[in-house]
């Protein structure tokens, strides 16, 4: 019991990770119709140039405290993905407005081979450590109520709390800022509100900051876990089926399908995994998604798709 | 001037029906075999057969699959590259454990294996649909990942389900000459591209076109969109897996799991839609596009750093191709969504007025 509590945790934490990447698929998507695919290079992107600034910075100011490095790092990676979002709305979304939903999936695809070679010619191509002075040390609970109680990784704990914090953050400035409706009200219908007066360009140059943001925080949570390295790309892949389960216009649901897809792929490697062989996480993560849909074909939470003729 | 249809009378509906259906066109048609029967394999080099011919008949004969699907019957598809696995699998096994087993029979069974992969992956398009459909089939594509690499009786129980195959023969005729292969590509690429062709004027691909163009209004005048799109998924994973064992046996020889990525299915999914969707021409300049750029861009960035008296290092080079590779397809969409077969209209068009421009 105590092990099967202590993988679901393990699973539940992965899958607010999870969650963290997919709610930028999910934020875009909303407003603007456009399945990002090049969220995964985003990722990289803010990883690696957080990782190499808080390295810089110490050498160019000579600013000793780590803390300080840390945080500037993240202003300038931050400020970078602005700049980013920026150039993606004026470069290409803005040519593509009205083109079918597959085209701009591939033109998504364009900028992520974009990103990837252009994030790795400016800031190098090895593996490199990002430090944000995470405790590594795992802490056990429930000494009381299980023999040698259960072992809880301190840093997938602090991951999970700010990811929910950022989720938390995101939902006020959605619900509360006039911005926030403004995106909600482009998410509803293009075009009426652009008859009551929302700037739709500005709007997708927002949520495509809005985005570039989750991605520099997931990148730098996955990024001390892991390293920072070209395989980060991938991890928008692991979040994919996190996005269909929980529907792709729904932000509650990124939340709770990345949960339901972590849980399901840490138990499933576990008890399942044994039997065939081991490495089913990936492509189980992506079953689980696909018989869901086979049920309800627009995910969890997601909007009723109504055919009409 | 030389390309008009006046004059060209018919007389009866066969021949108003037919894939070419002026003159000119067969003529070109004709000539333009002869040159990749004939002219080609005299004229070019070992090299440009190996690198670049050969790849680019595998892929059209790949992309002519995926726009089977995704361009004729609209059900966009990322698993592309775990149907060429499932082929190339597929037709090795059937290769080995049946001693005796003929290189094109071995060929069909992988296409077929893949057939099948391709109906069960494909069973989720009868409920789910577009970007949901692309991403539910990625299933496929990692399912495949993990099954050729963790069940080893697929691979014989090689480590790291590496294989190789050899003493390829085609009717008693050895396939080991570069002039070879080429032939026997070019020979079933061109027999599929006709297969198709027909198959898509013909009852079966007028259902497919109205899957796609509203699937409740096709299903509302009769078309079964379970038979429609199923077929659609069985047609095109056969032409798929047998692109993935050509691919195979043909150019890699010896080759893991890894060959297939997901990379593949992206690269093929870039092709159709750069190649223009719906267009059995346009796969075959999407795949010009796609196989050609790379290897141009891997000759030209050093020889332009040369120019520049700057000295770049081999990932410099792996780096910008990524960069130039993303900001080409991203300018090519914004310039001409509907793809180099959209081009190729134009210009046949602008031909039939020239040189009189109204």
């Amino acid at each position: 019991m105590a092990f099967f509590l202590e993988t679901l945790l393990g699973g539940l934490m992965v899958g607010m990770l999870y969650s963290l990447v997919a709610l930028g698929f999910v934020l875009i998507f909303k407003a603007s119709g456009v399945f990002n695919f090049a969220q995964g290079a985003m990722v990289l992107f803010a990883a690696l140039a957080m990782a190499r600034l808080a390295q810089w910075i110490p050498e160019w100011t000579g600013i000793e405290s780590k803390v300080l490095a840390n945080l500037a790092a993240f202003v300038l990676a931050g400020a970078l993905m602005f700049v980013i979002a920026w150039l993606i709305e004026r470069l290409v979304l803005r040519h593509l407005v009205n083109q079918e939903g597959a085209t701009l999936l591939m033109a998504t695809l364009g900028i992520a081979y974009f990103l990837d070679g252009i994030g790795q010619t400016i800031f190098g191509s090895n593996v490199y450590k990002l430090d944000i002075g995470m405790p590594k040390e795992p802490i056990f609970v429930f000494e009381s109520v299980f023999p040698g109680g259960i072992l809880i990784n301190r840093e997938d704990l602090i991951a999970a709390a700010i990811a929910t914090a950022l989720v938390a953050m995101l939902s006020l400035f959605f619900q509360k800022t006039s911005t926030g409706r403004a995106l909600r009200a482009v998410a509803d219908d293009h075009q009426a509100a652009q008859s009551i007066g929302i700037p739709l360009n500005r709007i997708w140059v927002i949520v495509w900051c809005v985005a570039g943001v989750v991605a520099l925080v997931a990148g730098m949570i996955w990024g001390s876990k892991l390293g920072v390295q070209f395989s980060l790309a991938t991890v928008a892949l692991r979040a994919l089926p996190v996005v269909i389960l929980g529907g792709l216009t729904s932000v509650p649901g990124a939340i709770i399908g990345g949960l339901v897809i972590g849980a399901g792929e840490k138990l499933s490697e576990v008890y399942l995994g044994p039997y065939v062989g081991g490495g089913i996480e990936i492509w189980f993560a992506y079953v689980l998604a696909l018989v869901f849909l086979l049920f309800r074909p627009q995910g969890m939470f997601g909007e009723k798709i109504i055919d009409r003729v | 001037m030389f390309y008009r249809e006046n004059g060209q009378f018919k007389t009866s509906y066969r021949a108003d029906q037919q894939i070419l259906p002026i003159l000119q066109d067969r003529i070109a048609m004709v000539l333009l075999l002869l040159v990749a029967f004939i002219a080609v394999p005299v004229l070019s080099s070992d090299y440009l057969m190996r690198a670049i011919l050969i790849p680019f008949l595998i892929f059209s004969l790949a992309a002519i699959g995926v726009n089977v699907l995704v361009g004729y019957c609209g059900q966009i598809t990322l698993g592309s590259g775990a149907f060429m696995a499932v082929g190339a699998y597929g037709a090795y096994n059937f290769f080995v454990r049946m001693p005796g087993m003929p290189l094109v029979v071995a060929l069909i069974l992988g296409g077929v294996c893949a057939m099948l992969f391709g109906i069960l992956f494909g069973l989720p398009s009868l409920r789910v649909r577009g970007l949901y459909l692309a991403v539910a089939t990625l299933a496929a594509q990692f399912f495949s990942d993990w099954m050729f690499l963790r069940i080893t009786w697929f691979t014989m129980d090689t480590p790291s389900g590496s294989v190789a195959v050899s003493n390829l023969q085609v009717f008693g005729l050895p396939l080991q000459s570069s002039i070879s292969k080429y032939l026997f590509c070019l020979s079933i690429v061109v027999l599929i591209a006709l297969l198709v062709k027909n198959l898509v004027r013909g009852a079966i691909g007028r259902e497919w076109m109205a899957i796609r163009d509203m699937d409740v209004a096709a299903a509302v005048i009769g078309i079964r969109p379970m038979y429609a799109k199923l077929s659609a998924f069985a047609v095109s994973s056969f032409i798929i897996g047998v692109a993935g064992a050509l691919w195979a046996f043909v150019y890699l020889g010896a080759w893991e799991p890894s060959a297939f990525s997901v990379d593949y299915s992206f690269r093929l999914l870039f092709m159709v839609i750069i190649g223009g969707l719906g267009s059995i021409m346009g796969s075959f300049f999407g795949a010009a596009f796609i196989v050609i750029l790379p290897i141009a861009l891997n000759q030209f960035l050093p020889f332009v750093a040369g120019l520049l008296g700057i000295s770049i290092t081999t990932t410099a080079v792996s780096h910008a191709e990524l960069i130039v590779f993303g900001g080409l397809i991203v300018w090519f969409l914004i310039v001409e969504p509907h793809g180099l077969a959209r081009l190729w209209a134009i210009g046949k068009q602008k031909m039939r007025l020239w040189p009189f421009p109204h």
